[in-house]
């Protein structure tokens, strides 16, 4: 018996047989499998989250409470009980917005997606190295998922359903106090999933990066979006447990009779807001360091050229990342911290301005004396760096206490924000996704739907954020159903870059179903000698299991 | 370099004469009304050069690699990965930029953060703008506003009624976009306009604490320069000092739930003889004449600032 088993397995391996369909989608132990998976799923959570958006930026698109009421009415509401619904449901529309993207959207898409695509493939291993777990792992989110979703439609407060405490959970706001309703405990119980799945997942990350190496490949040889997934799984290793800590207390608040966080009990609401920022800062480097990996070898890829200060690049993201912890408190200049206190974040926070440089610049030297391809991918990938450089440095901007004072919780942030994730993780998504694409699913894509999509997509979301800058500078706060007639210009023009944007998101599907139904057959390199990575030396697609017999790396002597 | 420049000198960097509300279509600060925010405004048009200047710099160099080293234009691509000088140039010259923006930052923060010894600066000689020893003469006035769901409740702790306890008031806003606002324009604009001001003299050491009665809440103006959180459990504390009288708004900056963007701040600053009687009139337990004598002497300094205007045009 157990020898048949193993015969079965040795048969697998020799003849690439795919399991049948269920097995294969369902119970799925391969780590491209997986990576496909994640990024279906990312797909479909970032339509929602898009959605989520759309509804904000058609709201704001002139003064007043308008398309929402209507929505309300169309539920049955009538008279000022519809306004008041409008004004709640816009609140859950800005904390899911924020919630799915950020969860289900950008952190599953690059290192759920395209880190179980690509890390073993880079590094020369045949799978991830906890296979099952990688499948539990995915699993976890989509139940998450369906929980944060089921969790808009429950009561949250009073009569209202759904939480609309923000992204970031602050209590009062979100214990028994604000939202007495089961609704945010269902969210709750929804991010610790998500939390667990995302520690499992980094944990594997870890393992496989650490031991399953080719080789002779070294860490200092190792391609650059492995570092950037090694970085990443450690700051998630580190950060989650807290966001954990921080949602079980709030969890105990809440039902047990805990105070932790109401000062009428001792409790202080500020420690919430330092647990949770303590991850969350952390977090968005976890967001943006995947795209750093992808763009340092799309930019090297299409330059024909090595990637300029490779060991700079790495430690780069090492810094970042280690920085990324003890900088949480810029989130919260205007709590009521000492003076000193909050002279040290702002020392702290711009220090990482410096890595964030090095990053930039080194991109901008690798394309330097190269011969530049204008490919799809590296049209996105420099239209990263530009507008990544915009956001960094209205950062460097809000970094200082002073000015934050003014523009704390006003649209500036938003601007800020969407321009290193909307415009720097998300450009960073797609610059992968036309970079691998053949790779992943074996057909070519039309190279001019993919221009199309990208400077449509440039010029929306330039519409979109660049005059949310003026917004804040102005004094429009965040998180505003409604707000006074003098800002309505800039709301206008942004709800028009939404609308450019719109285009530019049917244009990506139609790309990808215009690709799925011509079938070109993909190449296994189609980008030439610039792509150096171990991935373009397999097929496109990649056998269902490669590298049965681990490829060599040969010492270069340098980088 | 001077095209840069030129270019720049275009843009609206410097502190035009805004008026303290939001302005349709703005696109830079609010106009300052208190030494803070001037200060403000010069640090963030420091800034504002400085990043221009880097994203401008980091776009042409993005330019020229696009236009020189396309493949067209350069078939063969070097093949080099290292410059040891150059990187350690833009390793050195960015913490240079920072230490740069340091400076003044440390400087403003900490002249915003902390609270002025009135004793040392009204004994001052000379003519420092950051203090302001004739108010700092006459003391402190403290005020204190508590954020509730979903108004600010006002009072002045060290200004007692006739009971003893210190005067307080409730400012609602005029709108909450339902059926029932009240859109009068006379009022002020919408979503900032309340039903009672905050009302604090012009040209005085204002101390403000802010608390919070259920949830947390964010008062600020920024025509003032500060923003403070209100937090259940805590009682935090700033202060400005306004040099104009004027009205000025601000609306509450944390998310606190429904109607959140219906919870707008109201500061009226008046002159002290305007302030010392609406105050000894609300301690009097006269509320609505305190602020119907109040709505007054606003029509009469409107008319007035409406001269000033017109003398200033003609002077320009």
């Amino acid at each position: 018996m157990a020898m048949d088993q193993v015969s079965t397995v040795h048969d697998d391996h020799a003849h690439d047989h795919k399991p049948g369909f269920f097995t294969r989608w369902f119970l799925s132990t391969n780590h491209k499998d997986i990576g496909t998976l994640y990024l279906v799923f990312a797909i479909i959570a970032g339509i929602v989250g898009y959605t989520l958006s759309g509804i904000i930026r058609l709201e704001l698109a002139q003064p007043g409470i308008g398309p929402l009421t209507s929505l309300m009415e169309f539920f049955g509401y009538s008279g000022d009980q519809a306004i008041e619904h409008a004004k709640h449901f816009y609140n859950v529309v800005i904390t899911y917005h924020g919630l799915i993207m950020i969860f289900f959207m950008v952190m599953p898409a690059l290192i759920g997606g395209f880190g179980n695509w690509f890390v073993p493939l880079m590094i020369g291993a045949p799978d991830m190295a906890f296979p099952r777990m990688n499948n539990i792992s995915f699993w976890l989110t989509v139940a998450a998922f369906i929980m944060a979703c089921i969790s808009m439609l429950i009561p949250g407060t009073g009569q209202f359903l759904g939480f609309g405490g923000g992204w970031v959970l602050y209590p009062p706001l979100s214990s028994a106090t604000g939202h007495p309703g089961p609704s945010m405990d269902l969210l709750i119980l929804s991010l610790h999933t998500a939390g667990i799945a995302s520690i499992l997942g980094a944990i594997n990350f870890i393992v496989t990066i650490l031991n399953m190496r080719a080789p002779g490949m070294t860490l200092h040889k190792m391609p650059l979006f492995a570092w950037s997934m090694l970085v990443t799984a450690v700051l998630l290793l580190l950060a989650l447990p807290v966001l954990a800590g921080a949602l079980t207390m709030l969890l105990t608040d809440r039902n047990f009779g805990s105070q932790f966080f109401d000062p009428s009990g001792g409790g202080d609401p500020i420690m919430f807001q330092h647990l949770f920022w303590f991850f969350g800062h952390p977090e968005v480097y976890i967001m943006i360091l995947p795209a750093f990996g992808i763009i340092s070898h799309i930019v090297s890829t299409f330059s024909n050229k090595p990637v300029f200060g490779y060991l700079g690049m790495a430690y780069a993201m090492v810094s970042i990342g280690a920085i990324g912890f003890i900088v949480w408190a810029h989130h919260m200049y205007t709590v009521g911290m000492p003076v000193d206190m909050k002279a040290y974040f702002v020392a702290a926070t711009m220090v990482i301005a410096v890595p964030t440089g090095i990053k930039i610049f080194s991109w901008i030297a690798t394309m330097w004396g190269g011969s530049i391809d204008f490919s799809v991918p590296m049209v996105w990938a420099i239209g990263f760096i530009f507008l990544f450089t915009v956001g960094g440095v209205t950062g460097v901007v809000l970094a200082n206490a002073g000015i934050d004072h003014i523009l704390h919780d006003t649209y500036y942030v938003v601007a800020h924000f969407h321009y290193v994730l909307s415009l720097g993780a998300v450009f960073g998504l797609f610059a992968g996704w036309y970079y691998w694409f053949e790779k992943m699913f074996g057909v070519k894509y039309n190279k001019g739907i993919g221009y199309a999509h990208f400077w449509t997509m440039f010029i929306g979301s330039n519409l979109l954020f660049f005059p949310q800058h003026f917004l804040g500078l102005n004094g429009m706060p965040r998180r505003y159903i409604d707000y006074a007639d003098a800002f309505s210009t800039w709301h206008f023009w942004s709800s028009m870059g939404y609308a450019v944007t719109l285009v530019a998101t049917l244009i990506f599907f139609v790309g990808v179903i215009e690709a799925a139904v011509r079938r070109r057959k993909g190449v296994s390199n189609p980008w030439g000698e610039g792509a150096t990575t171990l991935e373009w030396t397999l097929p496109s697609p990649p056998p269902f299991h490669q590298f049965n017999e681990l490829p060599e790396v040969k010492p270069q002597g340098h980088h | 370099m001077r095209f840069l420049v030129a270019l720049l000198s275009i843009l609206p960097f410097s502190a035009a004469a805004y008026a303290a509300v939001p302005e349709e279509g703005g696109i830079n600060l609010q106009a300052a009304a208190t030494r803070i925010m001037e200060r403000l405004h010069w640090f963030h048009n420091y800034l504002l050069v400085i990043i221009t200047l880097i994203t401008l710099f980091v776009l042409a160099l993005i330019v020229w690699v696009c236009i020189k080293y396309n493949k067209r234009a350069n078939p063969v691509a070097r093949k080099f990965s290292h410059n040891t000088p150059i990187e350690i140039v833009w390793t050195v010259v960015p913490v240079l930029i920072l230490v740069a923006i340091a400076g003044p930052s440390f400087s403003n923060l900490f002249y915003q953060e902390n609270q002025p010894d009135l004793e040392a600066i009204a004994a001052a000689e000379g003519d420092d703008p950051n203090i302001y020893p004739d108010a700092a003469a006459q003391g402190w006035i403290t005020v204190k506003a508590q954020g509730n769901q979903w108004n600010w409740t006002y009072s002045f702790p060290d200004e007692l009624d006739g009971g003893g306890y210190p005067v307080e008031f409730v400012s609602n806003p005029l709108q909450r976009g339902l059926s029932s606002d009240n859109l009068d324009e006379a009022r002020g604009p919408r979503n900032l306009a309340v039903d009672y001001p905050l009302v604090l003299p012009v040209n005085r050491y204002i101390r403000y604490q802010t608390a919070a009665s259920d949830v947390i809440h964010s008062w600020t103006v920024p025509a003032f320069g500060v923003k403070t959180d209100a937090v259940p459990g805590r009682l935090n504390e700033g202060w400005f000092l306004v040099e104009e009288e004027g009205t000025y708004y601000g609306q509450c900056s944390e998310l606190c739930g429904k109607d959140h963007a219906y919870m707008p701040i109201e500061v009226r600053v008046v002159d002290q003889a305007t302030y010392d009687s609406w105050i000894s009139t609300l301690r009097s337990g006269d509320f609505e004449g305190a602020f119907g004598a109040l709505d007054q002497a606003q029509v009469a300094s409107n008319s007035d600032r409406a001269d000033a205007e017109t003398r200033l045009a003609r002077a320009e």
